[in-house]
């Protein structure tokens, strides 16, 4: 296998309902991930994107073919892959094996999404479209129930009392919405930076136990990022950000996941794929963007992912071990929480992330001093699909 | 290889209450939802047998925010369900107040009965899904 590089990423900010068309989204991460590349769109030799819910969105399929048209990379080859709100990494893994293979040397990856424009009910809808439909959506089950679910299994799993667990949770929110105000592409930028437990008790039930800021906000945006060959990524960068490692694992839906619940059976072997194939190990781990979908859906992650222990997470956040300056720092960047989720580009806004952190190119109180190891984590639908990517400085 | 449990007879069966599984000759174990392979070892060597519909609450959540088309029905108390032969269920919890659903609910023993959802613009039918309530 060839060595694969980031060499070059985009991303709009991420917003609520917007104007702009999910191409034109897509153009505006694409062209700066390929001009921040020092290349042009005649370079790229294919496209991978990641789109979950464009039919209902704009009424809008194949959108891949359009992208590339618009974006002047013609006649290539262009692929849509649809897993929930993985979608994006999906696609980036697969353009990594693409180029790792020898096959190309230059693709484009990334994806977008139109979520907010939906509205609450559509795209609450729509998203449940991700639970089992024969077995799981009758009941009424939504995106969000899901992981209420599996904060009660949570607290009774680990004997973390309800009430404890709800101040840790809020305490995740509190940590994502002081990244995300300072973050310009964030949803939540300049917002929330004041939050307090309290308020994140407060606020209003969206399903027990589980309140509006315990849950990402539904959004519209697109993110891109251009992965070349070592040969190729030599010649355009000082800073090649290389992947040396990915996973991918999948399960059925979340009633025939009950060995393992709240632990997520696929992502320990996703992650675990990937820190082998980099040959890496949770504590190598600089800084991480993972798929905080739900303040809850955190602790379980950072569990899974072998940050922390499981059932202690919580402790983590309120020590201060998962921010910046900790063990691992999470989610600089806000996370799905506050930097937002347009679900079939939110892998490719990690990426993104994960990519200027290396580089030192973040805010500075967003910038994790020295990153050189990073890594993602997204999920999709009832934790059936899960991606994860271990990103390393190549310079 | 056609499928020892489809979905239709699945569905005929639930509405009529009669929870139909599948049991694996190789392991064991029962497989609910019905498919083609054995939840726990992937044999395909499996035949239908009706399920005991016992079983005790996992978890839950009461839904306040519905999906468009079903907002009328919050709030609504979802539970997940361990049956006693292994298999977990996801249904509704009624014959309580969903507004004051807790955490005392879990490990409490249920029956079930069922209720047909009709469907909607993006459902290609009506499925019936396992409605819970308490034992006393
Ligand atoms: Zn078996």
């Amino acid at each position: 296998m060839k060595k694969v590089a980031v060499v070059g990423v985009g991303q709009t900010k991420f917003s609520g309902p917007q104007d702009k068309t999910q191409v034109e989204l897509f153009a505006e991460a694409a062209t700066d991930a390929i001009e921040g590349s020092n290349l042009k769109p005649k370079d790229i030799k294919a496209l991978f994107l990641g789109n979950a819910l464009g039919d209902f969105e704009e009424g809008q399929g194949m959108i891949a073919s359009y992208a590339a048209e618009n974006i002047g990379c013609m006649y290539v080859p262009t692929n849509r892959y649809e897993g929930a709100c993985a979608s994006a990494s999906m696609a980036v893994r697969d353009a990594f094996m693409w180029v790792a293979s020898g096959y190309y040397d230059i693709v484009l990856a990334g994806g977008i999404e139109r979520a907010a424009t939906m509205g609450t009910g559509m795209a609450t809808r729509t998203f449940a479209m991700f639970s089992d439909s024969r077995y799981e959506f009758p009941s009424g089950i939504t995106f969000p129930g899901v992981f209420a679910m599996l904060t009660y299994l949570y607290s009774k799993t680990y004997n973390v009392p309800l009430d404890k667990l709800r101040e840790q949770m809020a305490k995740v929110s509190i940590q994502s919405y002081k990244h995300g105000s300072i973050n310009p592409r964030a949803q939540f930028f300049g917002k929330n930076a004041d939050m307090t437990v309290e308020k994140v008790l407060g606020s209003f039930v969206v399903c027990t136990p589980l309140t509006l800021h315990d849950c990402c906000p539904f959004s519209d945006g697109a993110a891109a990022v251009v992965l070349a060959s070592e040969e190729v990524a030599k010649k355009l960068t000082k800073k090649p950000v290389y992947i040396t490692g990915t996973g991918q694992s999948s399960s059925g839906p979340l009633i025939n996941q009950k060995d393992f619940l709240p632990r997520i059976r696929s992502r320990e072997i996703s992650s675990q794929q990937a820190y082998k194939m980099a040959g890496r190990k949770p504590d190598d781990i600089d800084v991480c963007e993972l798929h905080d979908c739900f303040s809850i859906a955190t602790l379980i992650a950072s569990e899974s992912l072998g940050f922390f222990e499981y059932g202690k997470s919580g402790e983590a956040w309120e020590k201060g071990e998962a921010d910046i300056g900790g063990k691992v720092a999470v989610n600089p960047s806000g996370g799905l929480k506050a930097k937002g989720h347009p679900i079939g580009a939110t892998g490719a806004g990690q990426v993104y992330e994960v990519a200027r952190q290396l580089r030192g190119e973040m805010e500075p109180d967003n910038q994790v001093p020295d990153a050189k190891i990073g890594m993602t984590d997204t999920l999709g639908g009832d934790c059936a699909t899960i991606v994860n990517m271990i990103l390393e400085r190549g310079w | 290889m056609e499928q020892k449990l489809y979905f239709k007879d699945y569905n005929e069966a639930l509405k009529q209450n009669k929870l139909l599984g599948l049991k694996c000759r190789a392991c064991g174990t029962i497989t609910i939802p019905p498919k083609m392979a054995c939840r726990q070892c992937g044999s395909p060597d499996m035949q239908v047998t009706e399920v005991k519909t016992d079983g005790k609450i996992v978890t839950f959540t009461t839904i306040f925010v519905g999906a468009e088309g079903r907002e009328n029905e919050v709030p609504y108390t979802v539970v997940i369900v361990e049956l006693e032969e292994g298999p977990w269920l996801m249904g509704n919890l009624e014959g309580i107040d969903p507004k004051a659903a807790s955490i005392e609910l879990i490990g409490k023993k249920v029956k079930m009965s069922t209720k047909v959802f009709p469907g909607d613009k993006y459902s290609p039918g009506e499925t019936a899904s396992p409605v819970f309530s308490l034992v006393n």
